[in-house]
């Protein structure tokens, strides 16, 4: 009785609250990304520029620490968002489980500090720092990184698995952080994330110097810049598949409610069928393509084990109607997309060892120019399945969003301003690296100066002289 | 050792968070004002280049005092932290805005394609490094004055907008301001620009002379609007407020002789007193009037396990820290 009185009394702020946060989230985690994955593929070409004495390979290095720079100093502030809408949008959940889950968040800070601190001296040591203390600074860079990842998951994990504390008389007592933190979905959840970062920012490169390469830049540059990106993404891939699978096989037990609604069965079967698209209209599947007994197969790793339906929970335990089918969809174009993307990968070991040069291929140019979008929308696919999938829950089974919101107005004008902001920083972010870019096809040199400096004005208006 | 003095230290070091993102974020914000003043593209440029050298390898390593104060107070002590963003969410809302405005515009505005661009990311970088203090003062004289309730739901407005927020705004403001100018001062006395040395100085010395008066000044409308804070400045915290005075003096006089590095030190002193003059004065109240620091605390276990955290932090992050301002002050710029 008391859950349908919430439900009647949902804050108005609600939406708003809820929008506001998939967006915020939805822009950080590319940009988190490129945080945790970046500097292992910066390491990479930075050292063999330097054991190699490869100056293309240095020279990579450089512009992929300039663009580190910017892509780093937006996800820091993105991040910080974040912190603020913990407590700006969900003050009920921080006040209630603000100590049971904020273990993570603290040693995150930790690794927000390294990472930020490193990065400082790693911009800063070029032609400051001797070439072997320099390489050395991605290090921390890169664990801080992959911390920080683990410390984020854990509380999403958590979020989906709670643990760590007692709920008494409404109270919650016993509260062990350190159990909270290595719920049982941290250590899968962590992995499939860590294994996506390197998926995105691998075919996300990779794809920038296939569009080069499109555009008849094929130089030794472009093929170095490409075959280190496309070969971190190209192990991602193909590890991905398996670490999604295992994720998720536990939600038959973890989350019931969410694998009804990735595999879209309102109506518990057994054998449960492979359901291919379709959406959920009144309660009532429609549109889909089903192949016997292979959800069984695939959910629950047998041939007769049923997949639990929608129907065996109350209306107000599981997501409605119109989340049940943007879960569903959103998890299989996930996977659709992972599936490809680790064809890909295999397709382009197979070419190497057999010694075809794929990159004299145009066609597989432009399928590597549309990997990098691809990857990008998996991945914010998988975190909609998520957490769509949870909904309505924000600590699964504990506390609903609708208890967690604040009561305050103002939400939709946060949100408004959010969007005019984050528009305007995308358009920002965009065009300082597309004049990066150009500048550096131009042969200008790699250091700017800052623009104001007279003398790159000058030199600016002499340029535009000569046309 | 029992869970109130867990709570207090972790109070402590939430405190000195505060203090060290004052500090070392303020002196990042403070520059704004002189980037904003600097004069046009050409007359401006010395400052502005300045500006990018001091900050850019160390201005998002100082910002992350900030996520360290919010990560510490929500998991140490969730029921002010949601109690306090609740009730100042404009405020706090205003304030990430000029965090995610400074820092895009910081970053963008060094490989900006051309002049106007340039200027536009210039001119917002400026704009909310000088704004954004405001609302962090603000939001500390809302919590000192006692306008955010213990169960959340403060008014919106009126909760940051009374007299003691006001000081604490125009406070933050200047005191950022006249770090800025201080630590410019000593960044320009590296380099051989002798007008941008002397630019620097004189505007460090006006500031520090404004930003005392104001600090003098403020102390008269908080009598009666935050007297729980007042009792506290001018009793167990008064040391820390004769401390920053004669800090403060004596950064007027090290500018005044040209000893920089000295100024440096004691302006950055003078501001880390009178911020821990404000956790001393309202010690033992963590939300003034309403609830305190061990009636605030999160659950016990938590709180050890942030003492655990601090002290891995004190192993990697401080070390760390000190290499970065050393690497980057070592050789010339």
């Amino acid at each position: 009785m008391l859950a349908s009185l919430l439900a009647a009394e949902e804050p108005s702020s609600l939406l708003a609250a809820r929008w506001q946060m998939a967006l915020s989230l939805g822009w950080h985690i590319v940009l988190a990304c490129f945080g945790v994955a970046f500097p292992m593929l910066i390491y990479v070409v930075h050292r063999r520029g330097l054991r190699h004495n490869d100056s293309v390979a240095l020279g990579l290095a450089k512009r992929w620490s300039k663009v580190a720079a910017v892509l780093f100093a937006v996800g820091a502030v993105s991040g910080t968002i974040l912190s603020f809408e913990m407590g700006m949008l969900w003050p009920e959940l921080m006040r209630t489980y603000g100590d049971v889950i904020g273990l993570p968040f603290a040693l995150e800070g930790i690794a927000f500090f390294i990472e930020a601190i490193f990065i400082g001296i790693y911009l800063y040591g070029w032609g400051h720092l001797p070439g072997r203390v320099h390489l050395l600074m991605l290090v921390p860079i890169a664990v801080s990184g992959v911390v920080g990842t683990f410390c984020i998951l854990a509380v999403n994990a958590w979020m989906n698995s709670p643990s760590g504390f007692r709920m008494v008389d409404g109270e919650v007592t016993d509260v062990d952080p350190w159990a909270a933190m290595f719920n049982n979905g941290v250590w899968i959840q962590f992995l499939h994330m860590w294994v996506a970062t390197v998926m995105v920012v691998g075919f996300v490169t990779a794809a920038v110097y296939a569009a080069g390469m499109l555009r008849g830049r094929d130089d030794a540059h472009h093929r170095l810049g490409f075959h280190v990106a496309f070969a971190f993404a190209a192990v991602a891939a193909v590890l991905q598949p398996v670490v999604g699978h295992l994720a998720g096989a536990r939600l038959a037990d973890a989350q019931p409610t969410k694998l009804a609604a990735m595999e879209l069965a309102p109506e518990t079967e057994q054998p449960a069928p492979l359901v291919i698209g379709g959406i959920l209209l009144d309660g009532e599947r429609r549109f889909a393509i089903e192949i016997p007994r292979l959800g069984s197969l695939i959910a629950r790793a047998s041939v007769d084990r049923p997949v639990v339906g929608l129907d065996a929970f109350a209306d107000d335990e599981r997501p409605r109607d119109g989340l049940v089918s943007m879960v569903h969809l959103s998890f299989q174009v996930m996977v659709g997309i992972g599936l490809a993307l680790a064809g890909l990968s295999v397709a382009w070991w197979w070419a190497g060892r057999r010694g075809r040069d794929l990159l004299a291929s145009r066609r597989f140019l432009r399928i590597a120019l549309v990997a990098g979008p691809a990857s990008v929308l998996a991945l914010e696919l998988g975190w909609m399945t998520t957490e769509l999938g949870r909904q309505p829950w924000v600590v699964y089974d504990h506390m609903r969003v609708a208890e967690a919101v604040t009561r305050g107005s103002g939400v939709w004008v946060s949100l408004s301003v959010l969007v005019v902001v984050y528009t305007a920083m995308t358009v920002g972010a965009v065009l300082t690296l597309r004049s990066m870019s150009r500048r550096w096809l131009d042969g200008d040199p790699l250091d700017l100066p800052t623009p104001y400096d007279p003398a790159r004005r000058s030199r600016r208006r002499s340029t535009r002289g000569r046309h | 050792m029992d869970e109130s003095l867990a709570a207090d230290l972790v109070a402590a070091i939430l405190f000195l968070g505060v203090v060290a993102y004052a500090v070392f974020a303020g002196a990042d914000f403070g520059s704004g004002l002189w980037d904003l003043t600097a004069g046009d593209a050409e007359a401006g440029a010395p400052m502005r280049t300045l500006v990018d050298r001091a900050l850019g390898p160390v201005w998002e390593a100082n910002h992350v005092w900030l996520i360290f104060v919010l990560v510490y107070l929500w998991t140490g002590f969730p029921g002010p932290f949601a109690s306090i963003m609740e009730t100042l969410f404009v405020p706090f809302g205003l304030a990430a805005v000029g965090i995610v405005l400074r820092g895009a515009a910081f970053a963008f505005r060094k490989t900006a394609p051309n002049l106007a661009q340039a200027r536009l990311y210039g001119a917002c970088f400026a704009a909310s490094s000088l704004v954004t203090p405001f609302f962090f003062g603000a939001i500390a004289g809302a919590v000192a004055s006692g306008r955010v309730p213990a169960a959340g739901g403060g008014d919106r407005w009126t909760s940051w907008t009374g007299p003691t927020s006001l000081v604490g705004g125009i406070l933050a403001v200047c005191t950022c301001s006249f770090l800025a100018a201080v630590f410019l001062t000593a960044e320009a006395d590296r380099g051989d620009d002798a007008a941008l040395l002397q630019r620097c100085r004189r505007r460090a010395i006006g500031t520090g002379i404004v930003t005392g008066a104001v600090a003098l000044a403020g102390v008269l409308p908080l009598r009666a609007d935050a007297p729980a804070l007042v009792d506290g400045l001018t009793g167990r915290a008064l040391p820390l407020i004769l401390a920053s005075v004669v800090a403060g003096t004596t950064t007027l006089w090290a500018l005044w002789r040209e000893r920089f590095e000295l100024a440096r030190v004691t302006a950055a002193g003078a501001v880390a007193a009178v911020v821990l003059g404000w956790g001393v004065g309202q010690w033992p109240w963590l939300l003034v009037d309403e609830i305190e620091v061990e009636a605030a605390a999160g659950a016990g276990a938590t709180l050890w396990a942030l003492l655990v955290v601090f002290g891995l932090a004190a192993v990697t992050v401080l070390p760390a820290l000190a290499y970065l301002f050393w690497v980057t002050q070592r050789d010339d710029p």
